[in-house]
């Protein structure tokens, strides 16, 4: 090998960005065949009710419309599976992909509109007729705990499931502890809200029974099989394209019941079908996430030693169960102890279902959560114990020597919901985040009231799980004109997959990346796949690409010895030639040779880091302004620094925006409010323009041949704890802490006029 | 989210635009810089099937600077006040409040009369109108006629305009020199409807007390407002910041402040109270020549 | 429907669409005039996404009927290139990875493109200013930010105006 390492770790420019800056990108609003019909989806205004009447007469006969599909259309209504961490009491409360006979959330499908163009389909579904008898709203968890209002007639409970998190002994822990303390925090419901909304292309071909969906991303392979599934077809009848994606963050993908919806609308009417979701619809379709309750317990030694954390975590589900399954609850009881060293712990996760949009993942699922509510529990421990937040972290970091080191076992589940952190040197990383950061000199402004403003500066840190599912195969095929096409099972979000792939084929091949071809996402391309979540796609595919070459190059080398009549091992392959001393062959003379390998993975990769802010908050309006914030995390490896630097950096945002300004709201009656960009307030450039990352490669993954670790998700992870920690500390001198999300300007005024009525009467801490 | 079925009018000039107005009744709607009325027809919030453009009416787009103050024609847009070079000088309260309003591409098209006729209690346009005392030239089938601002807005997007009328302009009364002026506005992010907005400005005569103090507020009632009683709170007095302090708490007393999904009443009264306070210190440092 | 004929510029060609009369311009530009690159975010004129250049200035094409467009002349995100090359903007954009899924990338690269064209010398605070007119879900805008002020440079000197 002469050019090991000419394309990993080099910022090369995007390959994307050629047909993205030129606005030749192809989305599926894009696409657009001959003879293309338009569905609309008529979705229930109701939250929790019975359906008594769909009338469609007045709709179908509007000119220009093909056919409205309701469930009397479908017939046997499918129930859409769960992908992941899926539990058996969980099965009844699977999501329907249309709703029949009630209705349990607003924004559930009832009726599909298909017509000559999008504007008439929208007329048609306001000329049906849905009659709804209102059941009451279960809007809350509280109100389904009380189980008076059943959203499923056919169990006994909303509870869909419980998780326990164990590690030693919290009782004894707790009964011996030095110092304690018990508080309540809530983290608001949010959403991923890409920019692209969602959207499908299903074409059925009825000659050939063939049906093929442009739009898919994130787990095409499950999906082709769920869809061909439900519409009675062989997996081989099924084709899911991956088309350009307009951001995914975790949320897009799954298996909705638009899924299902379209391609059987496309059969239903003998063609092609496409759907665009709108930006209101997709506020209340899409999954929402985040939302839940803690009523948590720390425990220390007067020295900042943790002894324990125990307590509860009410999670609000939403309607239904769908395909992430549990994965949100399983993992914000799993990572609460985060990359501290707690020898005690014992969480209970109790998940509830409400009649609101059910919830999934979201980038840092659970862990954006659990983060908050551990680093707001340990600087108000590190206050009360009068020890610096900073040193107080360093203290109780797990050491690397400790590493590998399981999480809390989840009690009764088998070794599939157990995980480890890998390595990591978690105290270097930190202190480099706190020189980066200046906190030494920023510490001076603890507390101070500046020009009307009281500043405040915090660190946390956190892990963020990686190369999560199976398995992801790659194949590698020479072309007649001597490039290889390398396709992958990973699915590309919009975060630059096919620059990443490509550079770690071209280096595991020796050769220019000009002369590689790198094909993702379609189910076409390789026998089998997973796809991109659980920041997996650079691990798992990057990592199958070197399998592949690593056989491509063994096969060339059998196939040159035979050639030029000696033994594969005086043959070497690199820049496109295979080489036996000075003579040589271009890989076109070798076209058509073709691996596929498949790299399998039972470890997770946990990259790390830590966070630091800066804030000044305003008493008068309860603005926060963010002044610095810094981020150092430690990947393993780094395959190009500048699109990962761009992943930890729009991962901050996000999670300044989930900490200050988005936030899904619902009225009593189970009504989403905020169904609007106007409402569902993202960040803009104006909002956190202070912002730092830097990304190392310190530790390589132990697990994977690449060394490489899952990123992405870390940027966002920390943020919320971080925040709320910085604004107790901007407070301090009227003992505010911020215990709910979001933290917006009048939550923070009023916790300033709250502190400030108290404060005349003051409140003993529960302090032992 | 695609438009209703609209037919779509251009006529020439106003008196066309009232007879169509006239003709249409209900049904038709005016349209001007669209940047308030499209995304209302986008969510079907908005009824009507006839838009009629007023882009070829003319006369319409002209900002006129005299010595009876200024007087912007109703299709002036954002961005034509914010190039304007007089306006600083003229009314610069409309300068300020300009850059608060929505973003960049929203104020190359948006324009005074479609703000003035949306009449949303959150934006800064009918605010200052109403906090300047400025006065709105209606054109209708029986002729022209001037309403005070004041009069104009009833309640959240409900104005005193006739369906069959069309506003024309829109007055500023003549600004002095030496008059004191501050604008503040707090919003969730920039560009967003105001959460609460101050617009205050006063004059002091040779003994340096205040006179004829006008404080504005918006994104707080049913429609905008004066504080009349933060108003007679500071009349006569010297500039101070305890007056100031006193002035703005005594005035979002009696205000029937309206909640919304972003902030309750308590919130909003007493973030009226802080902007205006801090408006009156803005205003007793700036001066205009 | 009944479909009426308007002429318009559309990067430098006339053309002429049948639209009818309720379809937005964006709705126009993507399915009539098959310019895909204007992308749809929001339909209600908050994410940026749709905006276009008409008559020299940034407007959000999903707040636009087309038929007020008639006559005018337009700038799409595909009439930014010189001749299959990319302008400054965009090869600056390029440089910094400004971009990573692209949806909202044509609305950001046309409002910037309008904005450095009337005010060469936007300083970063103006810059983010008239960004924050456009929501970019993936970046955080650190990058775009970056890249817009680096091109700058052409802008000023003439040659990307």
């Amino acid at each position: 090998m002469t050019r090991s390492n000419a394309y990993i770790g080099s910022p090369l420019d995007r390959i994307e960005d050629l047909r993205l800056l030129a606005g030749a990108g192809t989305f599926v609003g894009d696409l657009k065949p001959d003879n293309l019909l338009y569905a609309v989806i008529l979705r229930s205004p109701i939250s929790h009710g019975r359906i008594r009447k769909i009338g469609t007469a007045a709709a179908r006969s509007l000119q220009g419309v093909a056919a409205v599909i309701t469930a009397a259309e479908i017939g046997e209504v499918p129930i859409i599976p769960v992908r992941q961490h899926g539990k058996p009491e969980g099965e009844p409360y699977r999501q329907p992909v249309i709703a029949g006979e009630k209705v349990r959330y607003v924004g559930e499908p009832v009726a599909v509109v298909i017509a000559s163009e999008q504007c008439i389909a929208e007329d048609a579904a306001e000329l049906i007729e849905l009659e709804i008898d209102e059941l009451p709203a279960v809007a809350t968890h509280e109100i389904a705990a009380r189980d008076q209002t059943l959203l499923f007639e056919n169990t006994v409970t909303n509870l869909a499931t419980t998780f326990y998190a164990r590690m030693g002994d919290a009782d004894m822990a707790f009964a011996t502890a030095e110092y304690k303390r018990k508080e309540k925090f809530s983290v608001h419901r949010h959403t991923a809200s890409p920019m692209e909304t969602r959207g499908l292309l299903a074409e059925w071909n009825p000659e050939l029974q063939r049906m093929v969906v442009s739009g898919a991303t994130k787990v095409p392979f499950f999906n082709r099989n769920v869809v061909a599934e439900m519409l009675r077809l062989q997996p081989s009848q099924v084709d899911l394209i991956e088309v350009d994606v307009g951001g995914g963050f975790g949320a897009r993908g799954e298996f909705y019941p638009e899924d299902f919806l379209i391609p059987f609308a496309a059969r239903y009417v003998g063609g092609n079908v496409r759907w665009v979701e709108d930006r209101r619809e997709h506020l209340m379709a899409m999954n929402h996430a985040r939302e839940m309750y803690a009523d948590l317990e720390i425990a220390c030694r007067k020295d900042g030693t943790l002894v324990g954390v125990r307590g509860r975590i009410d999670i609000d589900l939403g309607a239904y169960v769908r395909t992430n399954g549990f994965t949100t609850p399983r993992n914000v009881v799993q990572f609460v102890s985060g990359p501290y060293l707690i020898p005690n712990i014992a969480i209970d996760a109790f998940s509830y279902l409400t009649s609101k949009t059910p919830t999934g993942t979201y980038r840092g699922p659970g862990r954006y959560e659990a983060s908050f509510f551990c680093e707001r529990l340990l600087d108000m421990a590190a206050n009360d114990l009068g020890i610096d937040p900073a040193e107080f972290r360093l203290k109780n970091l797990i050491p690397e020597d400790q590493l590998p080191r399981p999480l809390a076992t989840m009690a009764g589940l088998d070794r599939t919901w157990q995980t480890e952190l890998d390595n990591g040197a978690y105290g270097v990383v930190m202190e480099r985040c706190l020189k980066e950061f200046g906190w030494e000199e920023k510490k001076k402004l603890q507390g101070q009231l500046i020009d009307g403003r009281y500043h405040g500066i915090a660190v946390g840190n956190f892990v963020e799980g990686g190369a999560g599912g199976r398995f992801e195969n790659a194949r590698m095929t020479i072309e007649k004109g001597g490039t290889v096409t390398v396709a992958v099972g990973s699915t590309a979000l919009g975060q630059g997959l096919q620059t990443i792939l490509s550079q770690i084929a071209a280096d595991a091949l020796s050769m220019p990346i000009e002369r590689i071809r790198l094909l993702h996402g379609s189910t076409t391309l390789v026998t089998q796949g997973f796809g991109s979540f659980h920041s997996r796609s650079t691990v798992m595919g990057g990592s199958a690409i070197l399998l592949a070459a690593e056989a491509l190059v063994a096969l060339l080398r059998d196939k040159g010895a035979s050639h030029f009549g000696c033994e594969p091992d005086q043959v070497s392959v690199s820049d496109g030639y295979v080489y036996y001393g000075t003579k040589s062959m271009e890989f076109s003379a070798f076209a058509g040779s073709e691996v596929e390998r498949q790299f399998e993975n039972r470890k997770l990769t946990y990259s790390y880091g830590s966070h630091t802010a800066h804030v000044a908050v305003d008493p008068g309006t309860g603005h926060v302004e963010l002044l610095d914030y810094m981020t150092v995390d430690d990947v393993g490896r780094i395959i190009n620094p500048a699109t990962l630097h761009g992943q930890i950096l729009g991962a901050i945002v996000q999670g300044l925006g989930s900490t200050f300004l988005e936030h899904l709201q619902y009225d009593e009656n189970g009504q989403l409010l905020t169904g609007s960009l106007a409402d569902y307030l993202l960040p803009t450039a104006t909002d956190f323009p202070n912002i730092r990352g830097i990304s190392l490669g310190l530790r390589p993954c132990p697990n994977n041949p690449l060394g490489a670790k899952g990123a992405g998700e870390g940027g966002l992870i920390a943020v919320g704890g971080v925040i709320g920690n910085a604004i107790a500390a901007a407070l301090r001198s009227m003992s505010v802490e911020p215990r709910d999300l979001p933290l917006s300007p009048p939550q923070i005024w009023r916790l300033i006029q709250q502190a400030k009525a108290s404060n005349h009467n003051p409140k003993m801490n529960e302090q032992s | 989210m695609k438009f209703p079925p609209l037919r779509y009018l251009t006529p020439q000039s106003l008196d066309e635009a009232i007879a169509l107005l006239e003709q249409h009744g209900a049904d038709a709607k005016l349209l001007s810089g669209g940047q308030s009325l499209m995304p209302m027809l986008a969510f079907r919030l908005a009824s009507c099937s006839i838009l009629i453009d007023l882009k070829f009416v003319p006369g319409l787009d002209r900002i006129t600077v005299t010595d009876r103050g200024v007087e912007l024609g109703s299709r002036v847009r954002w961005r034509d006040i914010e190039h304007d070079v007089r306006l600083p000088t003229v009314q610069p309260l409309l300068s300020m409040a300009v850059k608060h309003i929505a973003h960049y591409a929203i104020r190359n098209r948006g324009t005074v009369g479609g703000s003035l006729a949306h009449g949303d209690p959150a934006s800064e346009l009918p605010a200052l109108a109403v906090a300047c005392g400025a006065t709105i030239a209606i054109a209708g089938p029986n002729g022209r006629r001037s309403l005070p601002a004041e009069e104009f807005f009833l309640f959240p997007l409900i104005t005193a305009l006739e369906p069959n009328e069309v506003i024309v302009s829109l007055h500023f009364p003549p600004w002095p020199k030496a008059r004191s002026f501050g604008f503040q506005e707090f919003s969730r992010r920039r560009g967003d409807f105001a959460m609460a907005g101050a617009i205050v400005f006063f004059d002091q005569d040779k003994d340096q007390n205040i006179c004829s103090p006008h404080i504005g507020a918006f994104g707080i009632a049913d429609t905008p407002l004066r504080l009349g009683e933060a108003e007679k709170f500071l009349l006569g007095n010297r500039a101070g910041s305890r007056i100031f302090e006193e002035a703005a708490a005594h005035g979002v007393r009696n205000v029937d402040v309206r909640a919304d999904i972003h902030a309750d009443s308590d919130y909003r009264r007493a973030l009226l109270a802080t902007l205006v306070n801090r408006a009156l210190v803005e205003a007793a440092q700036r001066t205009s020549p | 429907m009944t479909s009426a004929p308007i002429t318009v510029t559309i990067n430098g060609a006339r053309k002429t669409l049948n639209v009818s009369s309720r379809i937005t311009l964006a709705d126009a530009l993507r399915d009539v005039a098959r310019l895909t690159g204007t992308h749809v975010g929001c339909e209600h004129g908050v994410c940026g996404a749709c905006t276009v250049i008409i008559d020299g200035l940034a407007v959000r094409s999903c707040l636009m009927l087309a038929v007020q467009a008639a006559g005018s002349e337009i700038t799409t995100v595909e009439g930014l290139a010189n001749k299959g090359e990319f302008s400054a903007l965009q090869a600056s954009f390029r440089k910094h990875h400004a971009v990573q899924c692209g949806f909202c990338t044509p609305g950001i690269l046309t409002t910037m493109h309008a904005l450095l064209r009337e005010e060469p010398d936007a300083d970063e605070e103006r810059i983010r200013d008239v960004l924050s007119g456009n929501i970019c879900r993936c970046t955080g805008y650190v990058q775009i930010v970056e890249a817009v002020m680096e091109a700058r440079a052409s802008y000023s000197r003439g040659s990307a105006a």
